[in-house]
């Protein structure tokens, strides 16, 4: 039968179990949460991988424990060699930053990983985050680059042609934001009008009584 | 027929395809094998699903489950009609609704009453006389099909407070109003606290009423430099329709141009960055504007079929379900749009609807966030039939000429009204008891239909007609008689007069503006520049008449271009002009922009503020596709702001 063959399939594909027949659902129970995870992990699963990650000083890191889980993050994806979008990406970033003020290091951080793993070590990522206004709660991240790739691939900044998404001149310039305990999540173009971003950034994670 | 068997050569077809994805998305022959996802032969075991969840999924596909929704069976639970939201009594609204927003704090939510902070325009010479309440919330027991597990989804209910009695549906309530009797809606945010969305949705929400002529405060816009658009939990927001037709307070004082009268509108989320899972999760629904001569009943005006018995709304949308647990899932990441292989109908999985042999009034909506479809009447007993229906509206519009076609394209946000006749079924094409409505385009991804027609019986049905017999009386209007191209179609036709197309040849465009649809890392530009709610990109003169080139260069995508406000004229197709007989030759909000130029006229009357231009491909939407633009008494001069 043709749906219990997908079904076993996705069991082998997924990191899901397989349950039981398609009957199961008939009776079981609604809930948002289910099968055996919550709708929180299963997000996690599906877009937020607990790669190991390094800082721009050295420092090792997981991606979803130790960067992700319960805070709000703004992450955005360059390379120190790209000479056209990303320092324009990055000094838009650097403004935003200054514009959301405190709460950077507090309730929202910031993560900036390369996409040339293999020459951002975390010594040029450090020279190249040095060159711009970068305050505390904005970390450069590098790691092993099938990681990076993974990572890059969960969190949305990707192509769906492949030729496309191999050019990494044309890669997406896009300033993700999340709430993750909230399942709150957009993304922005990041050379958008900073004011613009962060009024965004207000309506979405900071002040939830701000109306316009 | 069996709707999983497909022709070998497609399968194979398929099959190829698939298998290509999949190795795009980061998977080898030799872990398919393992899997088991080949055969020997090399094709995919299966062939549905794959497609979305390979290409609608951003994430990689070991890591992802979009997309292979459990299969289930079509056509086990009949149609559901959406109820018509009942009218409320002034007594029932605590505070009274006020013209100028109410801006007073709520004790209890420490929040303004009200969401909204402009004033309504023109409701002292429009005073209220259709009130209704509607509150918006989660609903935990939705059932869009027995094989799949009853679920979350977020809707719209009666009015009442008792959510237990009176539970949010998806799709909301039907609001069904009458040109000059201005109308209030106040809508009550009661959605669940971010935390509790169940993995997508956001529980701010604007209210945008599709296609209606609203003042900039009750048009349910996704965001304006200084006004507030979306409104958060505890808080309502009261929306005002002048219920005027347009030109009321400029080319046609005082009541406006009944040939700009609108018929199927609809409703639904318009919350800035988040749209497209929030009309995902359910908060859409249908609001029909009725006349004196597009009445609602068929022995009286236009005599188009009864509401509601023949008169029957169908809101179309696509979904993924996790194979897991049989929850609606959506693409938080996806960046193309997302096409689903689960195909809903006013909220069930093609269902299935007892027609009598008559003629109907359906008007159909594509809902999206992102599929176009083309439809068709099928006989699944017999493939070879090329049954004919009547289009009467595109976008809701009436038609100057009724056409008489084989099927009908939809894409995002747009609505067709189409007539069906039963009768002539049953007498002309063997008196078959069922027909289905399928859609045979078949579309891959957010980009754009892949131009392949399915061959009858192969596509997929969203909805079974199943024909009652029995006599059963029909006072309805047959439009085959006048339909073009029966009757040849003409730049004077007026087949529903008096709303007939408005004249566009005594209309001088106070200038020509160009709009140029990018693409570049990923993010959208239109000319050149990215979206920006901190301030409009042009100031149009109120009252006047604009020519919009719409340009796209974004290399093999089609959007669907909305522009809120009033409707607008194709003129010209890539320079060339469209003709009476076209589907195009009509009143439109949306239109399809694929490679190619269009010419558009639009008026900009009566109302001032800000209003957006957007693609409703909600998830290009939500990532910032989009500009703001001006009404205001004296306009600029820039030709590609």
């Amino acid at each position: 039968m043709v749906t219990m063959t997908r079904r076993g399939v996705l069991g082998v594909l997924g990191a899901a179990p397989v349950v039981g027949g398609l009957g199961a659902w008939a009776t079981r129970r609604s809930t948002d949460h289910g099968g055996q995870l919550s709708a929180r992990e299963r997000f996690q699963r599906l877009h937020l991988p607990d790669v190991p990650l390094v800082t721009a000083p050295g420092l090792a890191v997981h991606f979803y424990t130790d960067l992700v889980k319960d805070k709000k993050v703004l992450i955005n994806f360059i390379y120190t060699s790209c000479t056209e979008q990303c320092p324009l990406a990055t000094a838009n970033i650097a403004r935003v930053q200054r514009m959301l003020g405190a709460p950077v290091g507090r309730e929202i951080f910031m993560y900036t990983i390369t996409l040339d793993p293999v020459v951002d070590t975390p010594a040029v990522l450090a020279e190249y985050a040095s060159r711009y206004d970068v305050g505390p709660g904005w970390s450069f991240l590098t790691g092993k680059p099938a990681d990076i790739d993974r990572l890059r691939r969960a969190l949305g900044f990707t192509f769906q042609n492949a030729e496309e998404d191999a050019d990494v001149d044309n890669h997406v310039g896009m300033l993700r934001h999340g709430d993750e305990p909230a399942m709150k999540w957009a993304g922005v173009p990041v050379l958008g009008n900073p004011q613009h971003i962060v009024r965004g950034l207000r309506w979405d994670l900071m002040d939830a009584a701000s109306e316009a | 027929m069996n709707l999983l068997r497909f022709q070998v050569d497609r399968a194979a077809l398929r099959a190829r395809r698939n298998r290509q994805e999949l190795i795009a998305a980061g998977l080898n022959r030799r872990d398919m094998l393992t899997m088991a996802l080949l055969t020997g032969g090399g094709f995919l075991v299966t062939q549905q699903g794959l497609s979305a969840w390979a290409s609608g999924s951003s994430a990689t596909p070991s890591s992802f489950g979009l997309g292979l929704s459990p299969k289930v069976t079509p056509f086990v639970e009949p149609l559901p009609i959406m109820p018509v939201l009942p009218l409320r009594p002034a007594s029932a609204f605590t505070p009274a609704p006020t013209i100028a927003a109410n801006r007073t704090i709520n004790p209890a939510t420490g929040l303004p009453f009200e969401g909204r902070t402009e004033s309504h325009q023109f409701r002292e010479r429009f005073p209220v006389q259709q009130q209704f309440i509607t509150r918006m919330g989660a609903n935990p027991n939705v059932s869009v099909h027995p094989d799949l597990p009853a679920q979350t989804f977020w809707g719209f209910n009666l009015g009442d407070t008792d959510f237990a009695a009176d539970p949010p549906l998806s799709p909301g309530p039907t609001i069904v109003t009458r040109y000059h009797a201005p109308t209030l809606i106040r809508r009550y945010n009661q959605l669940p606290p971010q935390a509790q969305n169940g993995g997508f949705g956001v529980p701010e929400t604007s209210t945008h009423l599709h296609n209606f002529h609203s003042g900039p405060d009750s048009d349910g816009g996704a965001c304006d430099p200084v006004q507030a658009r979306f409104f958060r939990r505890g808080q309502f927001y009261d929306y005002y329709q002048t219920m005027q037709y347009a030109g009321f307070d400029s080319t046609h004082p005082p009541l406006g141009n009944v040939e700009e009268a609108l018929s199927t509108l609809w409703y639904h989320d318009h919350r800035v960055d988040h749209t497209a899972e929030n009309v995902y999760k359910g908060l859409a629904g249908f609001h029909l504007a009725f006349n004196e001569f597009d009445t609602g009943d068929e022995n009286t005006g236009l005599r188009l079929p009864s509401f509601p018995a023949f008169d029957i709304p169908l809101l179309l949308a696509d979904k993924l379900f996790d194979p897991d647990t049989g929850l609606l899932v959506f693409d938080t990441f996806g960046l193309d749009g997302l096409v689903g292989d689960t195909q809903l109908v006013n909220g069930k999985v093609q269902p299935f609807l007892e027609v009598r042999k008559r003629r109907y009034r359906f008007r159909v909506l594509d809902a999206g966030p992102s599929r176009t479809y083309r439809l068709f009447l099928t006989n699944p007993d017999n493939l070879s039939q090329s049954i004919p229906l009547w289009q009467i509206s595109s976008d809701g519009n009436l038609l100057p000429r009724p056409l008489e076609i084989k099927s009908f394209l939809l894409g995002a946000a747009e609505r067709a009204d189409v007539i069906i006749d039963f009768k002539k079924i049953a007498e002309r094409f063997g008196n078959p008891s069922r027909i289905w409505l399928e859609n045979r385009l078949e579309m891959v991804n957010g980009r754009k239909p892949t131009g392949t027609i399915f061959p009858a019986g192969q596509g997929t049905p969203v909805l079974e007609f199943r024909l009652l017999g029995g006599n059963v009386v029909d006072n309805s209007f047959d439009p085959e008689p006048v339909a073009s191209p029966r009757v040849p179609a003409s730049v004077t036709d007026n087949v529903f007069a008096p709303i007939a197309l408005p004249r566009i040849d005594n209309l001088t465009p106070r200038l020509t503006r160009t709009f140029r649809f990018e693409r570049g890392n990923g993010q959208w530009q239109i000319n050149g520049q990215l979206m920006d709610c901190t301030k409009f990109r042009f100031t149009v003169q109120r009252n006047t008449t604009e020519r919009w080139i719409l340009q796209n260069s974004s290399g093999g995508w089609e959007h669907p271009i909305h522009i809120h406000l009033e409707e607008f004229r194709i003129v010209r197709r890539n320079g060339r002009l469209v003709r009476p007989g076209e589907g195009d030759f009509g009143r439109q909000d949306v239109v399809q922009l694929g490679d190619e130029d269009i010419e558009i006229l639009m008026q900009f009357r009566d109302f001032r503020g800000g209003y957006p231009m957007h693609c409703h491909n909600t998830v290009h939407e939500d990532h910032q596709m989009m500009l703001l633009f001006e009404v205001a008494d004296v306009g600029d001069n820039k030709t590609a702001p």
